[in-house]
């Protein structure tokens, strides 16, 4: 699609103070363009999850989210260590986080099953070692997928 | 429930957009962990937490969150404030214990979101 508008953030991994703030950007940004306010909600969550997770586990990273005609592409890439085992991680509770991100409210194991209730497609390409990249959509008005 | 009898309530005091204290907040919800205040919240709710660090502006910034009540005489830092205040977020602290506000604001008819965890 040619008339895509994307922005892209670098994302600073382990500090923790300026995490979140491409994701603050972002809802700035969706605002300006008059998109509806419950689709901003869905990127929102789904973008801080992800945001929040590169910072804590993959030392940074590159985030890109692209406003398409029908739909918003939210992609997360980084070389950090990756995920051994994807399912593992979908569940909800699942953590490796350390004692100090779970003492700054983080780490509780529901970032990636609440990415993917908050988007109506996602996808996990990990390889460990090598690193992690996740494409999350999110359609205008698109009801996303019920639970966790 | 408007936030000015919020403030009341709690007895506490206004850190930034007193300004904005006639707005209403439908529901409320109390935690410390972030992660299940992303997860449960589902509507415009209101914050309390004891928990201090910009995430919990950044948080309730994402869920388009109105109020932010920090319990147990916790203070954010001015930083925090400023933020809060760019994104017009009331924000406020109180002496009271996290069960206590809650049960004040409960009793008094504010009712909590986020009621059916899976």
């Amino acid at each position: 699609m040619s008339d895509r508008l994307i922005f892209r953030f670098d994302v600073e991994g382990d500090d923790f103070t300026s995490a979140g703030q491409a994701s603050v950007q972002v809802k700035k940004n969706l605002r300006q363009l008059g998109i509806d306010s419950e689709t901003i909600r869905r990127v929102s969550i789904a973008m801080y999850e992800g945001e929040i997770n590169m910072v804590i586990h993959a030392g940074g990273g590159v985030a890109e989210v692209a406003v398409c005609e029908d739909y918003i592409e939210i992609v997360l890439e980084d070389t950090g260590p990756g995920i051994k085992d994807i399912e593992q991680a979908m569940q909800a509770g699942y953590s490796t986080a350390s004692d100090t991100v779970r003492s700054l409210g983080f780490g509780a194991g529901m970032g990636l099953p609440n990415m993917k209730k908050n988007s109506d497609s996602m996808t996990i390409d990990s390889t460990p070692g090598v690193g992690t990249r996740i494409v999350m959509k999110i359609m205008y008005g698109g009801k996303a997928n019920e639970g966790v | 429930m408007k936030i000015s009898e919020i403030v009341k309530m709690l007895d506490a005091r206004v850190l930034c957009c007193e300004d904005k204290t006639d707005r209403e907040v439908d529901s409320a919800f109390g935690c410390d962990l972030m992660s299940d205040v992303l997860a449960y919240v589902n509507d415009q709710a209101m914050l309390l937490t004891g928990l201090v660090n910009p995430q919990v502006i950044r948080t309730a910034l994402m869920l388009d969150m109105v109020c932010i009540v920090f319990v147990r005489s916790k203070e954010p830092s001015k930083e925090m404030i400023e933020l809060a205040r760019e994104n017009g977020i009331v924000m406020m602290s109180t002496n009271k214990t996290l069960y206590t506000s809650c049960g004040l604001l409960y009793s008094g008819g504010l009712i909590g979101t986020g009621e059916v965890c899976k």
